[in-house]
């Protein structure tokens, strides 16, 4: 019996039976749908925090002072000096919350002090104007770079070459940050960056608590944490309690691990439930081989082999997984965009998943089929002929 | 006895185990069958006539005793063997109709020529060619349920002659007709016989098996007479 007359005859059995048949299928639906609503909903939550942690700048290195007795911080220069053979950029921070006016408006924002590395190691932009420069540095110029959320809230529409207080001192603005949106720090829009000699004069405080650099590559990442934290040992005389170094790649790594565990573990407990809907088609295939012992026994008398019988309700039992794998794939599809939009969490659906979960819902019917089919098929002609 | 009948059955034997009791349906059976022959194997319910009938569609196998079907041994041989043989050389009908209920009666007629392998062009070809013999040429697409006791039969004739067998065996054929379906069933089965087939009729009626040519009785699982008749 061929391939094409077995389909159409399992699919004609399928619509003949529209209730039972939906209802087989309600759990092989539901395993499918799940497993891709799961699967791209933990995907793409990873991609969102990698691309935002790949988006902090590559192969970075923060180094955070704690402090050690009366030595809590470094200064700029002592910061400076910690720039080894591997790193290529080094940018020390001082940061404070401090009221920034315009006109007549004043609004509270994080004033940040640093050097030129910094817009390098940060993947800073600029949307207009210029970022701070050595002169800037060396002058103690009282220059600012801003955010657009700063100026926003500050309603300057044309920040370059506007004059802004902070802390009472007038800063001109010089150069508007490219958006970068929020990440796990925080927003990254809403801020103003001025030299960091400015800054330790406005914060009235010279140490320098947080450091990032850049390394020159990412085979040289590993070798400009170790030199760094050699300095710093020097530094800070052994205690290694006074500063951390952190590795953004290692972070990177961690998320990334511990997200593709979540979409596996998801997607492991979505697989259940196809089982179980695996389950449900083989209790149904062993009712219908009852009911239709009749049908078996007329089959046979006129012909049909053992693999006849067999294929026919293997064919059956898949063609009903296979039809509700689809389904399944359609109503994941629909989950997923009605997760995304109304809930507003990040998906991606990819092909593999669409794939595998339909392909592990095909083999769940063949598998869970084989054991009903092998009994039709066994069955005697003449007992199946005049089974009532 | 002779060897170079179509069949031919020496000392068949049918025993079935029910628990420790052993109950002998079939004890030694010898007959030979012509091609050509039209037989009936008549006996009251019981007799192991219904036995004799599977063992002679090859439906089972017996407990001892020699087949010889068109030449070759098939009391020994497997299921699948035995389902190819009822395919090629034996067209049934039974009391039931058995038909497919899911099934229009051109895909009921086309049945066994599926399992026999046969492209869907010349199989259709086929199947229509045996319905129309039958009469029922304008039914094709019906479902069984849609159709008479008696056209339910003739699609099942229909299916018996589509793969062109040697023997017709049929069990009961007018047991669930009425009497001018039955009338015209066994009108069809012996043109069926006059146009050369060998056609073996299972009844337990004896108005019916009278219109066979040859009628063999059989009483507790013995031939107790074998006569020809016309």
């Amino acid at each position: 019996m061929n391939l094409y007359q077995l389909i159409k005859l399992a699919l004609r059995g399928i619509i003949d039976n529209k209730l039972r048949s939906f209802l087989t299928m309600l759990g092989i639906i539901i395993g499918v749908a799940s497993v891709i609503a799961l699967v791209s909903f933990a995907s793409g939550a990873t991609s969102q925090v990698t691309s935002q942690l790949e988006g902090m700048g590559s192969n970075i290195l923060n180094v955070n002072i704690m402090g050690r007795g009366t030595q809590t911080t470094l200064t700029y220069e002592e910061a400076l000096e910690l720039k080894n053979p591997y790193i290529s950029g080094i940018a020390p921070t001082v940061n404070s919350g401090m009221t920034v006016k315009f006109m007549n408006k004043t609004y509270d924002t994080s004033v940040i002090g640093t050097n030129t590395d910094y817009f390098i190691i940060n993947n800073r932009e600029l949307e207009a104007g210029k970022a701070i420069t050595e002169i800037d540095l060396e002058n103690r110029a009282r220059v600012a770079v801003i955010g657009p959320d700063a100026a926003k809230e500050l309603g300057m529409l044309n920040p370059v070459g506007e004059t802004i207080k902070i802390g009472g001192n007038n800063f001109t603005v010089v150069g508007l940050l490219k958006s970068k949106g929020s990440s796990m720090m925080g927003s990254q829009d809403d801020m103003v960056i001025v030299p960091i000699t400015t800054a330790q004069r406005l914060f009235q405080t010279g140490g320098v608590r947080s450091i990032t650099a850049q390394a020159a590559s990412p085979d040289d990442v590993e070798a400009a944490k170790a030199y760094l934290e050699a300095d710093l040992k020097r530094l800070f005389k052994d205690d290694e309690d006074a500063y951390s170094v952190f590795d953004q790649t290692e972070l990177l790594n961690t998320v990334k691990q511990s997200t593709s565990v979540l979409s596996m573990m998801l997607g492991g407990i979505a697989g259940i439930s196809l089982l179980v809907g695996g389950i449900g088609i083989m209790n149904i295939m062993l009712v219908t081989v009852t009911e239709r012992t009749r049908e078996i026994g007329i089959r046979k008398a006129i012909g049909a082999k053992k693999r006849d019988i067999l294929t026919q309700f293997l064919i059956e039992s898949s063609v009903l997984s296979g039809v509700g794998g689809i389904i399944g794939v359609i109503v994941g599809f629909v989950l997923t965009k009605i997760l995304s939009t109304v809930a507003n969490i990040p998906t991606q659906t990819t092909l593999l998943t669409v794939g595998v979960s339909f392909g592990f819902a095909l083999l769940v019917g063949i598998a869970f089929g084989v054991y009903p089919a092998n009994r039709a098929a066994n069955l005697n002609p003449i007992d199946a002929l005049h089974y009532e | 006895m002779r060897g170079d009948c179509m069949i031919h059955i020496e000392n068949m034997t049918k025993i079935y185990r029910m628990g420790k009791v052993e109950v002998r349906a079939l004890d030694g059976v010898d007959i030979d069958i012509d091609e050509g022959e039209f037989v009936a194997i008549t006996g009251p319910s019981g007799s192991g006539k219904s036995t004799f009938m599977h063992l002679l569609g090859c439906l089972d196998t017996p407990t001892s005793g020699t087949y010889i079907l068109n030449g070759s041994e098939v009391s020994k041989l497997k299921q699948d063997k035995l389902a190819d043989i009822r395919n090629r050389e034996i067209g049934f009908v039974f009391q039931e109709f058995n038909l497919l209920p899911r099934l229009t009666a051109l895909e009921n007629v086309e049945l066994p020529l599926i399992y026999r392998g046969m492209p869907v062009h010349e199989r259709r070809e086929r199947a229509k060619v045996a319905l129309e013999k039958v009469g029922l040429a304008d039914r094709t697409n019906h479902r069984p349920t849609e159709m008479s006791g008696g056209q339910q039969q003739r699609v099942a004739i229909a299916r018996a002659l589509v793969g062109d067998p040697n023997i017709i065996l049929a069990d009961e054929p007018t047991g669930n007709l009425d009497s001018h379906s039955a009338h015209e069933v066994m009108d069809m089965l012996k043109d069926l016989n006059s146009a050369g087939r060998t056609v073996i009729l299972i009844t337990h009626d004896m108005s019916i098996a009278s219109e066979a040519k040859r009628i063999v009785r059989i009483l507790d699982g013995r031939i107790l007479s074998d006569e020809v008749v016309a």
